[in-house]
């Protein structure tokens, strides 16, 4: 079994904090959640826990910012993004500041914690920040990769964070770039754009799915949702002539928005989106909710019929 | 103890008539704005840039400054004009508030105006960016300290409340906190609205060192803020009693004076008694030697 999520994040920082005295970590009273306990350690005196006090935890980060340090802030996604938006639109990104939140348990990852945790609206939210870069890493080696990017880009960032569990897609040596999708399977037929720990995979396997059937579909993983990497998908909306976006959120607001906007604008294509039909969370197993939410790979792979027949 | 001397006290209380005089010019130039709070905080920001910030106008990034949050940040008048007369930039831009591409916007923002270190305008959000600036200056064993400024109204925003926890638990000695008790907020009396208690004796019990002190009384509020400066391993706050629109008839104490249109009529008669008394001022500086 591989490293937790959560653990690759907290193992990145340090190894970041070794040769950059400005990195530190911002905790509202979720540091075991986390899992940034051994940051503390490492580093009590660039460790801050502020409490159950998520809004403060913002602005305190935004502070050490202007004061040139790098704070990587985190809290459950829900309370990272609604409940500090006003902070982190004003204090940190409209101040042009250098703060890098962490919203974790995206989407279905939840699960027992619920409606009231589960964040299906918070790349909506963030996407509307200005210059704001969103990330969402779904495996072990983009997580670690992404982060480094993040602490390395001048500006805020916004990391959504898959906590517990591991899973590796791709090659230790692969090279990732902001703003640059990845392509993980090439195809002609329909384009599955995905995102974060529980899409992508699912998105991998409507593939196949779809293989068996004599389509061939294209699978990116499009880690950051802000900038686009618009190149990619006009290219790839264009070879295929059909596309199904795959992500673990509200389907307005976040990567299925994101493309529809921009197809709709540049190259109108058929489309379909995944993800939570506006719909509030609610609690269950990862398995219940990924069918309670038609997040499954034969919901994608469905998708993607109904659209090729459309197109047909 | 450093106290003022009398001449001193004097050019500091004309100091705060200038801030006054400059504030009203500037709302006035574009017909409306927070005239009461930024009023208020004309004897403070006249103590603050006159007499005890450390900085160079010259180079208003200087990492050796000290640094000031004005968490009531609609009151960026105020400001301005402190911060021309400390001279970082020409009187003449006071009259550009608000204009179309002016880098004096009604709330503070750091990119547009220098001298301001950092934005303001969501009420209570100041509170924990100074504490965090707070902060990393004390990591970085810089001798910068932190200078902000709360109104009493904000003083509902849970944020606030949540710094100054944070602040008293963190220690943070180099964080100096003033509370405007001007007494109103927009819809009406803070008394009516929410009250807001004891304010002293609430700092005291978050942690925090806590003077009382006429906000327009220039040796009164010097004499806090040395006593404050002097405090270590903890916070502190002076809460200052003021008057919403101090200083001139038309709005002095009156209520609904948070955001006000001003006519010219009206900018006429605030200038002609604020500067009859900054020449009563020079009168009594005339007639003593320092």
């Amino acid at each position: 079994m591989g490293k937790d999520i959560r653990q690759v994040y907290t193992d990145t920082l340090l190894e970041l904090a070794q040769t950059d005295d400005t990195i530190c970590v911002l905790e509202s009273d979720l540091m075991m959640a986390t899992g940034t306990k051994a940051f503390k350690e490492a580093y009590p005196d660039r460790f801050f826990d502020v409490g159950v006090a998520e809004a403060n935890m913002v602005g305190i980060a935004s502070g050490l910012s202007s004061e040139g340090k790098i704070p990587f802030a985190a809290s459950f996604g829900t309370f990272a993004s609604r409940r500090t938006f006003d902070q982190f639109f004003l204090s940190a990104n409209y101040a042009r500041l250098n703060v890098k939140l962490v919203g974790t348990d995206p989407g279905i990852t939840a699960q027992f914690n619920g409606g009231t945790h589960m964040p299906f609206e918070d790349v909506g939210m963030m996407r509307l920040i200005p210059d704001l870069v969103i990330i969402e890493p779904c495996d072990t080696v983009s997580c670690a990769a992404l982060v480094r990017l993040a602490a390395k880009h001048q500006g805020s960032v916004y990391i959504r964070l898959h906590r517990k569990g591991s899973q590796t897609l791709y090659d230790e040596r692969q090279q990732f770039e902001l703003g640059r999708g990845q392509v993980l399977r090439d195809g002609t037929d329909v384009t599955l754009i995905a995102s974060g720990f529980v899409m992508v995979p699912e998105a991998l396997k409507a593939a196949d799915l779809l293989k068996e059937e004599g389509i061939r579909a294209a699978v990116l993983d499009m880690h950051t949702i802000k900038p686009l990497d618009e190149e990619l998908v006009l290219s790839f909306a264009q070879k295929t002539g059909a596309v199904v976006t795959c992500e673990n959120h509200q389907v307005t607001g976040g990567l299925g928005g994101a493309v529809a906007e921009l197809l709709g604008e540049q190259l109108p294509t058929l489309m379909g989106r995944i993800g939570s039909q506006d719909k509030f969370g609610q609690v269950g197993t990862l398995d219940y909710l990924l069918e309670a939410y038609q997040l499954r790979a034969e919901d994608i792979a469905e998708k993607a019929r109904r659209i090729l027949a459309k197109n047909s | 103890m450093n106290i003022l001397s009398q001449h001193r006290s004097l050019e500091l209380h004309r100091a705060a008539e200038f801030i006054r005089l400059h504030s009203m010019e500037a709302i006035g130039s574009c017909g409306a704005g927070h005239v009461g709070g930024v009023l208020s905080i004309a004897e403070l920001t006249a103590l603050l840039y006159q007499e005890v910030l450390r900085y160079d106008p010259k180079y208003p990034e200087d990492p050796a400054r000290d640094r000031v949050v004005l968490s009531k940040g609609h009151c960026g008048p105020a400001l301005y004009a402190a911060l021309a007369l400390a001279g970082f930039f020409p009187m003449e831009e006071l009259l550009t508030l608000n204009q179309n591409g002016s880098s004096l916007p009604s709330h503070c923002n750091m990119h547009k105006t220098p001298g301001i270190d950092i934005g303001t305008g969501s009420l209570g959000q100041g509170a924990s960016l100074a504490a965090g600036m707070a902060l990393g200056l004390k990591k970085r064993s810089s001798a910068s300290r932190v200078f902000l400024i709360l109104g009493d109204g904000e003083c509902n925003e849970g944020q606030v409340w949540e710094a100054v926890l944070f602040a008293a638990h963190q220690q943070l000695d180099n964080l100096i906190a003033y509370v405007d008790v001007n007494k109103q907020q927009l819809d009406g009396y803070t008394e009516d609205i929410c009250s807001l208690g004891d304010l002293r004796s609430k700092f005291e019990s978050f942690g925090w060192r806590a003077i009382q002190a006429d906000g327009h009384n220039i040796d009164e509020l010097h004499n806090a803020t040395q006593e404050i400066l002097r405090e270590t391993g903890r916070p502190g706050i002076v809460i200052m009693d003021t008057v919403k629109g101090k200083g001139w008839s038309g709005v002095d104490g009156k209520p609904g004076v948070h955001h006000v249109p001003i006519s010219s009529e009206q900018l006429e008669e605030a200038r002609k008694e604020i500067t009859h008394r900054i020449e009563s001022l020079t009168a009594q500086l005339e007639g003593i030697h320092d």
